[in-house]
């Protein structure tokens, strides 16, 4: 990032400059198990949060903004996974969409699935549900905007990732799971 | 052979329009050095975290080797230690595509070993269920194939109908994916009012959309130039590794087991098994779109046969399967799908044995890709149908 992360920008020039970033996230998806069709489903026309600025070509890890690991995660996996987000510039966002990837979700006694991407790549926003709606991808996604308009470059990148959105943590009812 | 004298060989077209006389170099002229490629386990041809590695000549495959095991997560081992209602949440999910298909099966099963009477009700919407969510399977297939090979469009089509009957399901059964709608016995509750109308409704929907499909994708000159004679499948190699579903009746063989052997009701209604010639790539997309069009034959059936009455059985508080063991096959959407269900009289199955249709399709890899070009590795890749978590479990 060079100078962005070493000085604070001037008020007017953060806020256009992360009013740039916020629409403009070019997401990989890691699409790993059932939520991915959930992902697919929310970015075609029905929900189609390519409208949110959230555009899902991204032609590989090294163009992306945005990782959205859908899915559960095994132990087999997780060194891909760590992988591809390193090669991921800075900044990078991750949402973990579903329960599989925040928790480990069905498989939590499972002895082959990773209990949570959150061990291996830090998290920025948790979608919770097995699958979540796509309603609840849109959610996190508006989430996670909200937090990119607001925050500083430098701050971030001094102070990573230290305390992640969890949806529905403050009304645990608002947001059900789909099924 | 140096480079120079193979290209001073391939004569220049003499006018534009006439064919260029291109002589081919055989391996002994044109040095070729063998390469080690991985496809996946991230790769979006292999929609999921499926891995093959192609040993290649050139651009020609050498030889496939399909790594299975990245979306392991156990589920034979965890079925041991969930009652017989609990299972059905974890089973509809190795199929995430299918997930009213398995946990059918399991119904079945269970049922089979408690000697249970299913009210006529309950199997007949059990039919229904299962037939859209063939539909819901297959339109995702029709989408993802043709985004592989390069045209957006049907995906977006594809997921105009599959919302539609994510609702319609959504109505019943309160789930867009996972359903857990069964239950041993029976269904969980019957369906709301006015669910049949709607039915009707989303299924004239998709019957009049149909044919967008059959010109958009099926009709492309670009797509039938990257699959026709692609990959062809003898019917003797797709029987020996276990291949069904698709991408056996692309071979010519018209196996499925609610023609020949049929379970809930399907032996009272007309079941057409759309069946290939060639075992190519088209044949077997050809089987896929027009197993959509029969199972909405089925779903009209059903529609004039549903019956009124009971969806479930009382059940006892704590289900237990006296000691023994079955074995249940229904037609999953991609194949047939198989539960070795064994109980030792207890709450919870003493093993649950899954016989998967994706992990016997996927046998067919191998020898499908040898001899292919790389670009129709991809076309190959797409065409055997699988959902990752079909073959890891």
């Amino acid at each position: 990032m060079g100078l962005m992360d070493q000085v604070e920008l001037p008020q007017p020039v953060k806020y256009v400059f992360n009013w740039g970033r916020k629409y403009s996230l070019w997401c990989f998806n890691f699409g790993l198990a059932c939520c991915a069709i959930e992902f697919i489903a929310a970015s075609t026309s029905r929900h189609d949060f390519i409208r949110h600025g959230v555009i899902p070509f991204a032609h590989g890890p090294r163009q992306a903004d945005l990782l959205v690991v859908s899915g559960t995660l095994t132990d087999k996996m997780a060194p891909a996974v760590k992988r591809l987000y390193e090669e991921m510039p800075e900044p990078k966002y991750v949402i973990s969409f579903g329960s599989c990837s925040n928790c480990g979700g069905p498989y939590w006694d499972s002895y082959s699935v990773t209990k949570g991407v959150d061990q291996i790549i830090p998290v920025d926003v948790y979608v919770p549900g097995c699958p979540p709606r796509p309603e609840a991808l849109l959610d996190g996604i508006i989430a996670l905007q909200d937090r990119i308009q607001n925050e500083s470059l430098k701050d971030r990148m001094a102070d990573r990732r230290k305390d992640p959105i969890t949806l529905g943590a403050d009304a645990p009812l608002a947001l059900g799971s789909s099924s | 052979m140096s480079d120079l004298d193979t290209k001073e060989r391939i004569q220049p077209a003499t006018a534009p329009g006439e064919g260029i006389a291109v002589q081919f170099v055989g391996d002994a002229d044109f040095p070729t050095q063998d390469m080690s490629v991985s496809i996946g386990p991230a790769h979006p041809a292999t929609h999921g975290v499926f891995r093959i590695v192609l040993e290649l000549d050139g651009e020609r495959v050498k030889q496939a080797t399909p790594v299975v095991g990245y979306m392991h997560r156990g589920f034979e081992k965890l079925a041991e230690h969930r009652d017989f209602r609990q299972i059905m949440a974890l089973v509809n999910r190795h199929d995430w595509l299918s997930g009213f298909s398995n946990e059918l099966g399991v119904a079945l099963a269970v049922e089979q070993m408690m000697e249970m009477e299913v009210p006529d009700r309950a199997q007949w919407i059990r039919m229904l269920m299962a037939e859209w969510n063939r539909i819901l399977n297959h339109l995702m297939f029709v989408g993802s194939y043709a985004l592989e090979l390069g045209a957006i469009t049907p995906m977006f089509y594809a997921f105009r109908e599959r919302d539609d009957i994510q609702h319609l399901l959504e109505s019943a059964t309160g789930g867009r994916l996972h359903f857990t709608y069964n239950q041993p016995g029976g269904l969980k509750i019957d369906l709301p009012k006015g669910f049949l109308k709607e039915s009707v409704q989303v299924s004239q929907t998709v019957r009049t959309r149909l044919p967008d499909y059959f010109d958009l994708v099926l009709g492309n000159e670009i797509f039938q130039g990257r699959t026709k004679g692609v990959g062809p499948l003898p019917p003797d190699v797709a029987l020996s590794v276990g291949a069904t579903g698709p991408t056996l009746q692309a071979t010519g063989v018209a196996e499925d087991s609610r023609v020949t052997e049929p379970y809930l009701k399907y032996g009272e209604i007309d079941v057409e098994v759309p069946v290939g010639e060639n075992g190519d790539s088209f044949d077997r997309f050809y089987c896929l779109l027009h197993r959509i069009r029969t199972s909405l034959d089925i779903i009209d059936q059903i529609h004039d046969h549903m019956p009124a009455g009971p969806v479930n059985t009382k059940l006892p508080k704590m289900v237990k399967a006296p000691e023994g063991a079955t074995y249940v096959r229904t037609e999953n959407p991609l194949g047939q799908l198989g539960y070795w269900l064994e109980s030792d009289g207890g709450r919870t199955p003493w093993r649950l044995k899954m016989r998967t249709p994706s992990f016997s399709n996927v046998q067919t890899m191998p020898y499908l890709m040898e001899g292919a070009l790389l670009p129709d590795a991809i076309s190959i890749l797409g065409s055997v149908f699988f959902v990752v978590g079909d073959i890891d479990r």
